[in-house]
């Protein structure tokens, strides 16, 4: 059965390793639905949240390929329940019509946004949440003539995570000496 | 960090030489003990090639005729050393070039470090002359890959890249080199191998309760079978998987990666798995009780279809690459590890047993097979020879002790079927991908990866020229290799495919030769050409025992078909005998 995986991956801060990620989706004809980068709760270390509609078979194997990158330290992959998440959205409004026929106040209250900018020209608002607490502003602005939308991509975190330091501490551990040769 | 000098009875050097990064790189393979470098020149790797000079003394650089020719030299290289092999190419066309051989490293767990130059970091992304994107190009087909802009990481990267192509589970490593970092010169602080990358486990962790399990559950089997692939090779446990199979009492098949690993006499070697491989394997997969794979990947030319693969089996899978587990076939007890640590862990807990009712089983399937297949193949009705016989006479001269380096179609199907091995790393041949082409320039790596032996290359007439350009490599370096052109004046495999599936429609199957006496002798090498049975053992003779390279031909029946066959989207117990 398909349903929504969220794909956490901890990686090496490395050039060209996005692309060694994504190839592995599209290879598999997979489509990425959301996909961000970022640091991580360890200094130097880049986590990526990646999220794909597949079944629990295709997402396990996915996460084997990721893991298997040189430059991956680690990658896990959670079901919607064991994630809290969250996305941004921007929207960009005429401030006249606005102004003359929303009550803005009730409008940031009830969907939990605030006004970034407001100038004359357009006002900006931001709201994060869920996909469906985005859209619902979405729905309201839409008719006052919506300049431009965007969203970003998904974050998560973890519920049973207790971060990367251990885990990190323990791949370290086993550094042994290294010998050196003069030539 | 602590560190240990080892030659030249120096301390660790405090104070520093100056060298160019083209030099660190040359440094580099001489500390990781290269001998032996496949490679072509051109502008974007010069600094280095001037570099190499110097180092004629130290390293030795083959010259060949293409850049593929040069990587599947350095696989034949690598396959038949243990080593890893060595490429140098230059940027654009050169690096492109590497692209299939890359690609066949990759799926074969073939270590290899190829070093391509680029145009200076300042010109990149700018279409500059030779110009081209080789890390995004080969990232899906290289294990790691890397470009160096700045020299000073020579050292380092170089370093890293050894021990990413040649632990765990193998593979192609490419790096890149802007010419700015090969001519710049850095502060030489010595050369410290790499053992360790924190995101990087070659070896997974072995979970004791499934080495329990496993032997728990050979132990308790009826009717056990193992299919081994490469991984036993690569993990150089050839006498811990014989000790395994002997104690349990174990019928083991082969995967053509796997071939060699186990001597062909040797009463528990059942013979070959997939498509073209052995009646009683592939019967037997659906009968036996419990499947133990050992370092093999369940390609979909070994399983045929999924569905009907040893369905009735519970499995056991030993692989050092994780990802392999599950992937094709679910394994029951998935067995994470190097096997030449986890099979003798196995062994240890494994009951002594015999099996003789079971193995018999395969016997009386080869019965079976060799009255419907090997004895017609062996000793043809027929005017025109067949691969088998040839094949068999070759057996006959070099009493299985040479390295067979094949090339793909018909020709590869039988020499596997029938080439007789009595050492390990003795089968070479292009398994995963497939790649016509790869023989001549992998037999003359094969020979510079074990001087001491006899190394033939069998070759169709298809593959024969699409690489044939590599004669000049062997003349070049007078390669003692051995070159038998089974000719059956056809692309085979597809015609054969063309015959059984497609109605005799052959489509642009009919392939025309040269002369190849005429042209191994425009490159100095002799060579003879026969189509009659009579000559063949004298011709074959006369081949081993020319002191030098030598191109036999020998003329095959024009539309032989190999058999037994495990047609596309069957079943394993659906083959055929003819």
């Amino acid at each position: 059965m398909r349903q929504e995986f969220t794909i956490t991956i901890y990686t090496e801060n490395q050039v060209g390793l996005l692309n060694r990620i994504a190839i592995i989706f599209s290879r598999r004809k997979i489509n990425i639905e959301s996909l961000n980068t970022s640091p991580s709760e360890v200094e130097g270390i880049h986590r990526f949240t990646i999220v794909i509609n597949e079944s629990e078979d295709v997402v396990r194997k996915i996460v084997r390929q990721i893991e298997k990158q040189v430059d991956v330290l680690k990658a896990y992959f959670n079901t919607n329940d064991e994630i809290i998440w969250q996305e941004l959205a921007l929207y960009k409004v005429p401030t006249d019509t606005i102004a003359e026929k929303v009550k803005v106040e009730r409008l940031l209250r009830t969907y939990g946004a605030r006004a970034v900018v407001i100038r004359k020209d357009y006002t900006i608002f931001e709201t994060t949440g869920q996909r469906e607490e985005t859209d619902a502003l979405l729905n309201v602005l839409a008719p006052f003539g919506l300049i431009e939308f965007v969203r970003s991509a998904r974050v998560a975190i973890i519920k049973e995570s207790s971060g990367f330091y251990e885990k990190l501490k323990e791949f370290e551990e086993s550094e042994p000496v290294p010998k050196q040769i003069i030539l | 960090m602590q560190t240990e000098t080892i030659k030249e009875e120096k301390t660790a050097i405090e104070e520093t030489i100056e060298i160019s990064g083209s030099e660190a790189v040359l440094k580099a393979l001489i500390a990781e003990d290269v001998s032996t470098i496949f490679g072509y020149p051109g502008g974007a790797i010069m600094p280095i090639y001037d570099a190499l000079y110097d180092y004629n003394d130290r390293l030795e650089h083959i010259l060949v005729r293409h850049e593929q020719g040069g990587i599947h030299a350095g696989q034949g290289y690598a396959r038949t050393s243990g080593k890893t092999g060595v490429v140098f190419a230059t940027s654009g066309p050169g690096a492109t070039n590497l692209v299939t051989g890359l690609a066949d490293a990759m799926i074969d767990s073939t270590p290899l470090v190829c070093i391509t130059g680029q145009v200076f970091a300042h010109l990149l992304g700018t279409d500059a002359f030779q110009e081209t994107d080789i890390i995004n190009i080969t990232t899906p087909v290289t294990k790691w890959n890397y470009q160096i802009t700045d020299a000073n990481e020579i050292p380092a990267i170089m370093a890293k890249a050894f021990y990413i192509a040649g632990s765990g589970r193998p593979g192609p490593v490419l790096i890149d080199i802007a010419k700015n970092a090969q001519v710049q010169k850095i502060n030489y602080a010595g050369y410290t191998k790499c053992t360790h990358i924190r995101s990087y486990r070659p070896k997974p962790i072995i979970r004791e309760e499934y080495v329990k399990a496993a032997a728990e559950m050979i132990n308790n089997a009826e009717r056990p079978f193992v299919i081994f692939g490469q991984g036993v090779i690569l993990g150089g446990a050839e006498a811990e998987f014989k000790n395994f199979i002997e104690k349990g009492g174990l019928p083991a098949a082969w995967t053509i990666l796997g071939l060699s690993a186990l001597e062909t006499s040797h009463p528990l070697n059942v013979g070959m798995l997939g498509m073209h491989g052995n009646y009683g394997p592939n019967m037997l997969t659906n009968e036996c009780d419990v499947l133990i794979a050992v370092g093999m990947r369940f390609d979909d030319r070994v399983t045929g279809r999924l569905d009907r693969y040893a369905k009735q089996a519970k499995v056991i899978h030993l692989d050092i690459d994780p990802s392999e587990i599950d992937k094709n076939v679910k394994a029951d007890v998935p067995v994470w590890g190097d096997c030449k640590e986890t099979i003798p862990m196995i062994t240890a807990l494994l009951d002594a047993k015999q099996r003789d009712s079971w193995t018999n089983r395969f016997k009386e399937c080869m019965d079976q097979e060799i009255e419907a297949v090997i004895h017609e193949e062996m000793h043809p009705s027929t005017e025109q020879m067949t691969m088998g016989e040839v094949i068999d006479q070759l057996n006959e001269l070099t009493k299985g002790d040479a390295v067979i380096v094949t090339d793909v179609g018909q020709h590869q199907m039988v020499a596997c079927r029938y080439a007789k091995f009595v050492k390990s790393k003795s089968n070479i041949t292009s398994g995963g991908l497939g790649t016509m082409g790869f023989a001549l320039p992998a037999a003359i790596g094969a020979k510079y990866g074990a001087m001491d032996r006899t190394v033939v290359a069998v070759i169709g007439d298809g593959g024969i020229q699409m690489t044939i350009q590599e004669l000049g490599t062997i003349m070049q370096n007078n390669v003692n290799v051995k070159i038998l052109i089974l000719n059956n004046r056809f692309l085979g495999m597809v015609r054969q495919w063309q015959q059984l599936f497609n109605e005799k429609r052959y489509s642009f199957v009919n392939i025309e030769s040269p002369d190849y006496v005429t042209v191994a002798k425009g490159y100095r090498i002799e060579g003879n050409s026969i189509s009659n049975r009579e000559d063949l053992s004298k011709a074959l003779a006369t081949m081993l025992d020319h002191n030098g390279p030598y191109l036999l031909e020998v003329f095959v029946g024009k539309e032989n078909n190999v058999f037994p066959m495990v047609p596309q989207g069957c079943g394993v117990s659906e083959i055929r005998l003819k």
